[in-house]
């Protein structure tokens, strides 16, 4: 972001500023604020942290802490739809790993990363809560229940 | 009220199960049917939470005469408008089968996975309308909060709540009471109450079932409890993974207000209460309730040590009440039938009924609440019918992360906190995962440790270090290069991780290998001693399979599924499988049309 002249910056941080002016400037809305602007940004970028800072009168380093600790906050853009293949005990013992690894054979991507086109943003998570469904996974906010590893290119397909 | 009167009332499930099984379309298509045929003003169509039977969903009951529908589809919803709501002839193919007996069941009160159930925190739960607060109220819902706030002195409310025996239902099983009579003797100008629904041990999903069936009995808990100890304000604590529950819970809190059921001067008692949201951000230590606190405060959800306990210095240093989201839905029932009434439920150390998340290998998955005091074999073969694929019960793990397993041995176990503990595992949340005797114990233990490990939060050593030094044993053992000795530094380790650690959770992380240990120690040995996996599912460990060459007929259906490539040959020719490259999963098994390929 470096090459972005002032004037493209103060445009680029209008919508964190929006954010920020709805908040009291206290510690307690950090999280608050970090995920409303993650839904607006798609993830946390350098800029938008150091303004956060600025806004709610903290240290970036404060900022960066949380953002580092919460597994939600991302530092690096994200896909257009992110799947998160549930990985808890339930779908564990019916077979979570061979959806995630259908998944991973699919895309051509390892949990964490994301395709080039930025179409597909891959997560492997502890449990979405879904257990009686198991093996689950959730694209965006759609959850698929019981599953096969040969349903998965036809999911994926929806959502391409 | 608006509503006329109608003849029949339909019930869907909407929660998060039975919509990802297609709830919200056949939900659509039941309204297109039912005005295609005039029937809009005499059926009425009613959205309600989770019926806790979610593998079976979308779940449907037909009142007045309570016929349960389940696995229905927008496609059967013209035969029932037809068959069952103009002619009134039940739709039997849609009936529950009873897995063991296959005997159909139509009557939602008859199906054994209901049948001995005592629905208390979830009674409500796929009964009502989640998102209507007149359907709560007229189920005699806000008369708790009504009664305490008119006719109770604060401490007459923690004693009713000393007197049912209720202990925290989050996992540590302390006295409900007690914990509030703590807060409540704090002096201070400003209290808090928190309800921890950062529902996060893998596994167990019943704190999400009630914030979306029921998410008015959660409030009326908490005002009783802000009213007991003198707080005036009140946090939830919900998981953003929730979202479903967070929209609910959030229609929940402005209609209670609307009402003057949260606020100013409630029930013109001169109380005040009002109550947040707070998503939280993904991390599972958070449902440690001082790194709560310090999430809800802005911070890293680090714990901090205790004393001085929440109830001394809680939130932003005020005394602070924390209690679990199931613990919260209990209270309405106490204070309404009275402590004894609530005591008389469950065993003599843990009173009341107890939430649990049935899952894993077993025939009926779901939510299930029990009295304490139930054995593991009602639950697992009477609730729960049993194994799938007539498969043999090997293991059953309790408590989640924290908790641990159990083998056969222990079925007749009745279910309380005591015993739990004294049998090596918790109650924890409540998960109740079964296995069968294809899951491997080695495997499972790997599995929570490398959860635990990946969740810890790297304040203190002992959890910090000692759970990476446990799981790369484990690594190892289930890659085959485990040795002497790794058993016994397993549990010196464990054992150190349980005493020094800060939190609970690096205080119970070891527990899944201690007790997998203890009771499935020849699976360890096995593993180490003779390079074998019994339950077959540490692939390293498991020998590769080979192709015999008589009987192949030269098809080549194995080489396509081979994720690995070791399967080569010409077609009509014998094929053969590459030993150095073949992981043993078992994928070609199964393809070949005459049984040539084995496990060698």
């Amino acid at each position: 972001m470096a090459e972005m002249t002032e004037e493209k910056l103060a445009e680029y941080l209008e919508p964190v500023k929006e954010i920020l002016s709805r908040y009291e400037k206290k510690e307690r809305y950090l999280i608050p604020v970090l995920q409303e602007a993650q839904e607006e940004y798609g993830y946390l970028p350098e800029e938008v942290m150091k303004e956060i800072a600025l806004g709610l009168n903290l240290s970036l380093s404060q900022v960066y802490g949380v953002v580092t600790f919460y597994s939600q906050f991302h530092q690096e853009p994200r896909g257009n739809n992110i799947i998160r293949v549930c990985m808890g005990t339930a779908c564990h013992v019916r077979g979570g790993d061979g959806i995630l690894k259908a998944i991973r054979d699919e895309l051509g991507i390892d949990a964490g990363e994301t395709t080039d086109d930025l179409e597909f943003t891959l997560e492997s998570v502890a449990c979405i809560g879904a257990c009686g469904l198991a093996p689950v996974i959730m694209i965006n906010d759609d959850t698929h229940g019981r599953l096969t590893p040969e349903k998965v290119p036809e999911i994926l397909a929806k959502y391409q | 009220m608006k509503d006329s009167i109608y003849r029949s009332h339909v019930l869907i499930c909407t929660g998060t199960g039975c919509v990802s099984s297609g709830a919200k379309t056949l939900k659509e298509s039941l309204e297109e049917e039912l005005a295609a045929n005039d029937l809009s003003g005499e059926i009425k169509i009613v959205e309600t939470g989770c019926h806790g039977f979610c593998e079976k969903g979308p779940i449907m009951i037909v009142y007045p005469e309570g016929v349960f529908y389940c696995e229905v589809q927008a496609e059967d919803v013209e035969e029932i408008v037809e068959e069952h709501l103009l002619k009134g002839r039940t739709v039997e193919r849609l009936l529950f089968k009873e897995p063991m007996t296959e005997e159909q069941i139509p009557s939602y009160q008859d199906i054994d996975f209901y049948k001995k159930q005592q629905r208390i925190a979830l009674a409500n739960c796929g009964k009502i309308d989640p998102e209507d607060i007149n359907e709560y109220i007229a189920l005699g819902g806000y008369e708790a909060a009504g009664k305490v706030l008119t006719e109770m002195e604060p401490q007459e409310v923690v004693d009713t709540i000393k007197d049912s025996g209720l202990r925290g239902r989050g996992g540590g099983g302390f006295p409900t009471g007690l914990k509030w009579q703590f807060a409540k003797n704090s002096e201070s100008d400003k209290k808090y109450v928190i309800c921890n629904a950062d529902e996060g041990d893998p596994g167990a999903f019943m704190d999400r079932s009630i914030l979306e069936g029921d998410p008015h009995r959660i409030i009326e808990g908490m005002l009783v409890g802000a009213y007991a100890i003198g707080a005036d304000e009140g946090y939830v604590y919900v998981r953003a993974e929730y979202p479903l529950a967070i929209k609910r819970l959030e229609k929940a809190i402005e209609d209670a207000e609307e009402y003057g059921l949260l606020g100013e001067d409630i029930f013109s008692s001169g109380f005040d209460f009002k109550l947040h949201i707070k998503k939280g951000a993904g991390a599972f230590v958070c449902g440690e309730e001082t790194a709560l606190m310090n999430s809800i405060e802005g911070k890293r959800g680090m714990p901090t040590p205790r004393p001085p306990y929440p109830a001394v210095r809680g939130l932003w240093g005020k005394p602070t009440n924390i209690n679990n989201v199931e613990t919260y839905a209990n209270i309405p029932y106490i204070i309404n039938e009275g402590a004894e009434n609530f005591s008389a439920i469950g065993t003599e150390g843990s009173s009341g009924t107890k939430v649990f998340a049935l899952t894993g290998k077993i025939n009926n998955t779901g939510l299930v609440e029990v009295p304490m005091g139930t054995t593991l074999r009602e639950v697992i073969f009477e609730i729960g019918g049993g194994l799938g694929n007539g498969k043999k019960f090997k293991a059953v793990q309790t408590g989640g992360p924290s908790g641990g397993c159990l083998p056969e041995d222990y079925l007749d176990l009745p279910i309380d906190y005591d015993s739990l503990l004294d049998a090596g595992t918790m109650m924890g949340s409540g998960g109740m995962v079964v296995m069968d005797e294809d899951s491997c114990m080695v495997d499972v233990a790997r599995f929570f440790l490398n959860f635990t490990q990946s969740e810890s939060c790297g304040k203190c050593t002992p959890c910090r270090e000692g759970t990476k030094r446990m799981l790369e044993i484990l690594n190892r053992i289930t890659d085959g290069e485990g040795k002497d000795g790794d058993i016994e530094l397993l549990l010196e380790l464990g054992e150190h991780i349980k005493s020094t650690s800060l939190c609970g959770l690096g205080q119970s992380a070891p527990n899944p290998v201690l007790s997998t240990i203890r009771y499935f120690r020849d699976e360890y040995e096995a593993h180490i001693h003779d390079s074998d996996c019994p339950a077959g599912v540490c692939t390293e460990l498991a020998s590769a399979y080979v192709i015999d060459e008589e009987a192949c007929i030269g098809c080549g259906k194995c080489a396509k599924v081979c994720p690995v490539d070791a399967i080569s040959g010409e077609i009509k020719n014998p094929f053969t499988i590459d030993p150095e490259v073949c992981i043993a999963c078992g994928a070609c098994e199964p393809e070949c049309p005459v049984d040539a390929i084995s496990q060698g």
